[in-house]
C-alpha cells in the first residue's frame, strides 16, 4: 500500500489527514454495505415462514389407553406422549430429586399427572430412545432406553443412568380440552 | 515462483505468512504497485465491475441453490417459496435474476470497449480469446440458469435452443436426445442443467484468473492505444485505479439496485411466471435480451442454401481471400478476379431465387436436397457471428489500436454497434412482424450481412488502406497536452 | 464537447433508445389496455388495505367459483390488514382435506392459517371438464404472468361487449376487446351490485369491483412490494452518499498526480 501512496509525495499533511479520514469513511460504508447484504443472505437460511407456520400441532388423546403411548411429529422431531398408569405416576413422584442428575420434580414436568409429554430426542447426541412400544426395551427405570449410548430415562422422562446430561425436554403445550393438547 | 524478490512487511502476521507463501507480495505486485497507464477513462471500470458481478452471482446463487429443488414437479413451486416464504428470499432472487442482466451489461461494455480501443490486437490476442471464452461460458450459464425456474419461457427456451443442435447433419438428433436425457425437455434435462449451472460459474472463475494473468503479462491497453514507453506513462494501480474502480462500481450498483427494488421483472418476461406446460407454447417466445442480437441472426436465415448458392459463395470466398485478405494477389490478376466475383455473385443470387421460387422447378434446387437447409444455415450464422469475435485479432491487423486515430474504423465500428442493437430489437419482435409491409427478417438479413461484412471485408480492407491520424509520442505527453489545453480554457 | 466525442455519444444514445421503441407486436388485435391510477404505482407506492380487503371479498364470492389462488396461505392475509383472530375466522369457513389419520383415512377439517386457500377443483382436468374444456388459470401470479398485469386484469374484466356482426362465436365463447384473440371462455363475471360493499360504503359498480380485484391480485402476486420499495429507498440513498464519498476520495487521490 505504502509504495502506492509514496510515489509522488508532494502534498502537505493537511490533505493527507483529510484523505485518511475519507478513506476510513469509505471503508466504513463499504463494511456497512457488505453487512447489509450478508445479514439477509445468511438470515435466509433460518426457518422460512412456511416452516414457522407449522410449529403448532393439535393431538387427539382420546384413543390412547391407560399405559399406552402415542408418537406425533412436531417441528420435525418425535413427541412421546404416554398415558401413565397409577404405578408409573407414583414411581415418578416418589424419586428423591436430590439423587437425580438433572434435578426436576415430576410435577414440574406434567400438566396433568396421567399425561407425560416429552420430546423424544435423547439429550446426549440426538438419537431416538426406545420405549414407546410395549415390546421395546424400557430400561431399568421403566421409561425409555437409548440404544445409541445406553442412556436410561424413567417414567417421567428423567435421565437416571448413562451419558445423557439432561432429562427429556418438555415441549410447550396446553390442554385445549380434556382429550386434546396443542403442542407449540 | 519462489525466487522473486520478496518485500518486507511491517505487520508480523503478514510477514510470517508472506515469508512462507508470498501471497501478499504477489497481491502488492499485481494490484498494489502494478504499473498502469495513467490515462484510463471510465470504460476501463467494467472489468472490475464484471468481476464484482461474477462474485455476486456466485454468492447469491449458492444460497438460492440451498432453497431450490431441481424437479419438474417442484421447481416452480420452490422458486415461489423462495419469493414468498424464505426470509428475504425475494431479495436474493431478484439480485440473482437481475444480476444476470447486469453481468451481461458490464461484459458487453467491456467487450465493446476492447473493440473500440483495439485491445484485442497484438500482443493481447490470447487475452482477448480468453475473454471470448468467458463470454461463451456466460451465455451457456445464463441460458441454463433461465431454465431452472421451470416457467413457460424456461421450458420453451430450453426446447428451442437445444433443438438448434438438431441442425447438425447426421448426428444432430442424437446429440439433442443426449442433451435431454429423454425425448423432450424433461426432468433429466432439468437436473443436469442444475448441476451444470452450479458448475460453470466456477469454470468461468478459473478462466477469469487466466484472463487477468494474461492481462498482467502484457499490461493494460489504454484509450490512446499506444504502448507504455516508461515509468512516466504509468501510475500504480493502488490507490489511483482502486479508487476510480470503486467509484464506478458504486454508480453501477446503484443503477442495478434501481432495477432490483423498483422494476425487478422489467428485464424478464411475464410468461415465465406461468408454470411450464409441455402442451402449449406461448404465442411469442423470445430469449433474454442479452441473446437477442444473436437470435435475430439465427432467424435471419430463412432460405435454404442449395448447391448453386454454395458454389457462388465459394467463388466469392476465393475473391475475398485473394484480393481482400492477401496484400498482393498470388494466383489471380484483377480481370480474372472480377470475372470470378461476377460469376460467384450471379450464381449465389440465382441459387437464392431458385430457392425462393420453388415453382420454377430448377434441378437440384428443391429444399430437401439443399446441403445447408435454412435451419442449419441459421445455426451456422449464429455461431459464426461469435466466431468472428474470436478471430478478430487476425482480421484487423492495422498497426494503430485506438479508434480515436482511425476515423474510418471508428465510423464503421459505431455503425456496427448501432446495428447490433437494432438486431436486438428485431430479435425481440414476433417472427411475422413487419415494417411498412417488409418483413423484419429482411432487415435482419441486411444487418447480419453488415455484421459479417464488417469483420470479413471491412476490417481487412481498413487494415491495408486506412491511413489513420498521427499518434501522440507518449501517454505522458498526451495527458500533459490535454491538461494544458484545459488550463488554457479556464484561464 | 468536441465533435469527435459527439459521434460515439450519439451512437450510444441511439443504441440505448432503440430497444425502448414501442414494440408493435400484434397480440391478436387486442386493444391497448385501460390505464388506472394505482396506489401501488411509483417508487413510494403502497397497497390500499381497504381495496385489498374488498378485493378478497370479490375473489371469495365471485372468482373462487372457478379460479384457484393456490399459492396464497390464509396466514398471508395479514398482509391485507387482518389480524390473527380474523384470519382464523376466515380460514375456519373453509374445509380442507388432511390425513391420512391413524386408520389411514383422509379426513376433512376446518382450514387453519397455515393452510393454502383451497382450490375450487381438485386438479386441472376437473377444472377443465367443469368449464367446457377451458382451464381457469390460477390467479396467485396472474398480474406478474401478464404484461402490465393490474391494468390487464382491470381491462379484461371491464372489456366484455357484444360480438361484432358477422363474427362466429360458439355457445361458450364471449367477446372481450382486451383479450388476445377476443374470444374468451370466461363469461362476464362481474355485474353492478353483485357484491355487497355495505361494510365501507364504496360504490358497488363494475369499475370499482374490477379495480379492487386487480388490486388484490397484484398483492397476491407480489406481497413484498411495500417492503421491497421501502428497502430500495434506503439502499439507493446509502449508495448515493457512498458514491459521493468515493468521488471525493477519487478526486483527492488523483489531485496529487502531476
Amino acid at each position: 500500500m505504502s509504495a502506492g501512496a509514496n510515489i509522488q509525495n508532494g502534498q502537505h499533511d493537511d490533505g493527507e489527514t483529510r484523505r485518511g479520514f475519507m478513506q476510513m469513511l469509505a471503508g466504513a460504508f463499504g463494511a456497512v454495505g457488505l453487512g447489509a447484504f450478508l445479514v439477509p443472505a445468511v438470515n435466509s437460511l433460518n426457518p422460512a415462514k412456511d416452516t414457522l407456520a407449522l410449529s403448532t400441532v393439535e393431538v387427539d388423546l382420546s384413543d390412547v389407553p391407560v399405559g399406552g403411548s402415542k408418537t406425533v411429529m412436531w417441528q420435525g422431531k418425535p413427541i412421546f406422549i404416554r398415558h401413565r398408569t397409577a404405578e408409573e405416576i407414583t414411581e415418578a413422584e416418589d424419586v428423591d430429586v436430590q439423587t437425580l442428575t438433572d434435578k426436576q420434580t415430576d410435577e414440574s414436568r406434567v400438566e396433568k399427572p396421567e399425561w407425560l409429554v416429552v420430546v423424544g430426542v435423547c439429550t446426549h447426541l440426538g438419537c431416538i430412545p426406545q420405549g414407546q412400544k410395549t415390546t421395546d426395551n424400557h430400561g431399568e427405570f421403566g421409561g425409555w432406553f437409548c440404544s445409541c449410548h445406553g442412556s436410561q430415562y424413567d417414567t417421567s422422562g428423567r435421565i437416571r443412568k448413562g451419558p445423557a446430561p439432561k432429562n427429556l425436554a418438555v415441549p410447550p403445550y396446553k390442554f385445549v380440552n380434556d382429550t386434546t393438547i396443542k403442542i407449540g | 515462483m519462489g525466487n522473486h524478490p520478496r518485500e518486507q512487511f511491517d505487520n508480523p502476521v503478514v510477514e510470517w505468512v508472506d515469508s512462507r507463501l508470498p501471497i501478499f507480495t504477489i497481491l502488492n505486485k499485481e494490484y498494489g504497485v502494478f504499473p498502469t497507464p495513467k490515462n484510463f477513462n471510465y470504460f476501463w471500470n467494467f472489468g472490475a465491475i464484471a468481476m464484482f458481478m461474477l462474485v455476486t452471482m456466485i454468492v447469491t446463487g449458492i444460497i438460492l441453490a440451498m432453497h431450490y429443488t431441481a424437479n419438474v414437479n417442484l421447481a416452480f413451486d420452490s422458486v415461489e417459496r423462495i419469493m414468498r416464504d424464505v426470509n428475504g428470499g425475494w431479495l436474493l432472487r431478484y439480485i440473482h435474476m437481475n444480476g444476470a442482466s447486469f453481468f451481461f451489461i458490464a461484459v458487453y461494455i467491456h467487450i465493446f470497449r476492447g473493440m473500440y480501443y483495439g485491445s484485442y490486437k497484438r500482443p493481447r490476442e490470447l487475452l482477448w480469446i480468453l475473454g471470448m471464452v468467458i463470454f461463451l461460458l456466460m451465455m451457456a450459464t445464463a441460458f441454463i440458469g433461465y431454465v431452472l425456474p421451470w416457467g413457460q419461457m424456461s421450458y420453451w427456451g430450453a426446447t428451442v435452443i437445444t433443438n438448434l443442435f438438431s441442425a447438425i447433419p447426421y448426428v444432430g438428433e442424437h446429440i439433442v436426445t443426449l442433451m435431454w436425457g429423454g425425448f423432450a425437455v424433461d426432468n433429466p434435462t432439468l437436473t443436469r442443467f442444475f448441476a451444470l449451472h452450479y458448475l460453470l460459474p466456477f469454470v468461468i472463475f478459473a478462466v477469469v484468473f487466466l484472463h487477468i494473468w494474461a492481462l498482467h503479462v502484457t499490461g493494460s491497453n489504454n484509450p490512446l492505444g499506444i504502448d507504455v514507453k516508461g515509468p512516466q506513462d504509468t501510475i500504480p494501480f493502488n490507490p489511483y485505479y482502486t479508487m476510480k474502480d470503486f467509484f464506478g462500481l458504486i454508480v453501477f450498483v446503484m443503477i442495478y439496485c434501481m432495477f432490483i427494488f423498483y422494476m425487478p421483472d422489467a428485464l424478464g418476461h411475464s410468461d415465465n411466471y406461468i408454470p411450464a406446460n409441455p402442451l402449449s407454447t406461448p404465442a411469442h417466445i423470445v430469449p433474454e435480451w442479452y441473446f437477442l442480437p444473436f437470435y435475430a441472426m439465427l432467424r435471419a436465415i430463412t432460405f435454404n442454401m442449395n448447391v448453386y448458392m454454395l458454389a457462388g459463395l465459394a467463388l466469392l470466398a476465393v475473391v475475398l481471400v485473394e484480393f481482400v485478405w492477401r496484400h498482393k494477389p498470388k494466383y489471380l490478376n484483377a480481370p480474372i478476379g472480377f470475372l470470378i466475383f461476377a460469376a460467384g455473385g450471379a450464381l449465389a443470387l440465382f441459387g437464392f431465387l431458385a430457392d425462393m421460387n420453388q415453382d420454377w422447378e430448377i434441378p437440384m434446387s428443391a429444399a430437401e436436397v439443399a446441403p445447408v437447409p435454412a435451419k442449419l444455415g441459421g445455426v451456422l450464422t449464429m455461431f459464426g457471428s461469435i466466431a468472428m469475435l474470436f478471430i478478430m485479432p487476425w482480421l484487423d491487423t492495422h498497426p494503430i489500436r485506438s479508434a480515436r486515430f482511425r476515423p474510418l474504423y471508428k465510423a464503421t465500428f459505431l455503425l456496427l454497434f448501432v446495428l447490433f442493437v437494432a438486431l436486438g430489437y428485431i430479435g425481440s419482435q414476433p417472427a411475422d412482424a413487419n415494417v411498412a409491409g417488409i418483413p423484419l427478417s429482411v432487415f435482419g438479413l441486411a444487418l447480419t450481412g453488415y455484421y459479417f461484412g464488417f469483420f470479413l471485408v471491412i476490417l481487412p480492407l481498413l487494415s491495408r488502406f486506412e491511413k489513420g491520424r498521427k499518434l501522440p509520442l507518449s501517454i505522458h505527453e498526451a495527458v500533459l497536452a490535454k491538461k494544458q489545453q484545459f488550463q488554457g480554457v479556464s484561464a | 464537447m468536441k465533435a469527435r466525442h459527439l459521434i460515439p455519444v450519439l451512437a450510444i444514445a441511439v443504441g440505448a433508445i432503440l430497444p425502448l421503441a414501442p414494440a408493435s407486436a400484434n397480440s391478436g388485435g387486442a386493444e391497448p389496455l385501460v390505464h388506472q391510477d394505482w396506489s401501488f404505482d411509483g417508487p413510494f407506492g403502497t397497497y390500499d388495505k381497504a381495496s385489498l380487503q374488498r378485493g378478497l371479498k370479490i375473489y371469495r364470492e365471485v372468482c373462487a367459483g372457478c379460479h384457484s389462488l393456490k399459492r396464497v396461505y390464509f396466514r398471508n392475509l395479514e398482509g391485507i390488514g387482518y389480524n390473527e383472530e380474523q384470519i382464523k375466522a376466515i380460514a375456519s369457513q373453509y374445509t380442507v382435506q388432511d390425513g391420512p389419520n391413524d386408520e389411514g383415512e383422509m379426513f376433512d377439517r376446518p382450514a387453519k392459517p397455515s393452510d393454502y386457500i383451497p382450490s375450487p377443483f381438485p386438479n386441472d382436468n376437473a377444472a377443465k371438464s367443469a368449464n367446457n374444456g377451458a382451464l381457469p388459470p390460477d390467479l396467485s401470479l396472474i398480474t406478474k404472468a401478464r404484461e402490465d398485469g393490474a391494468n390487464y386484469v382491470f381491462s379484461l374484466l371491464t372489456g366484455f361487449e357484444a360480438a361484432p356482426h358477422g363474427v362466429e362465436m360458439s355457445e361458450t365463447q364471449h367477446w372481450n376487446k382486451y383479450f388476445p384473440g377476443h374470444k374468451i371462455s370466461m363469461p362476464p363475471p362481474l355485474s353492478p351490485g353483485q357484491v355487497s360493499y355495505a361494510d365501507d360504503g364504496s360504490p358497488e359498480t363494475l369499475e370499482q369491483y374490477a379495480k379492487d380485484i386487480s388490486h388484490f391480485l397484484t398483492w397476491a402476486a407480489d406481497p413484498y412490494m411495500e417492503e421491497r420499495k421501502r428497502t430500495g429507498v434506503k439502499v439507493i440513498l446509502f449508495l448515493l452518499v457512498f458514491a459521493g464519498i468515493m468521488l471525493g476520495l477519487k478526486k483527492k487521490t488523483w489531485a496529487d498526480l502531476h
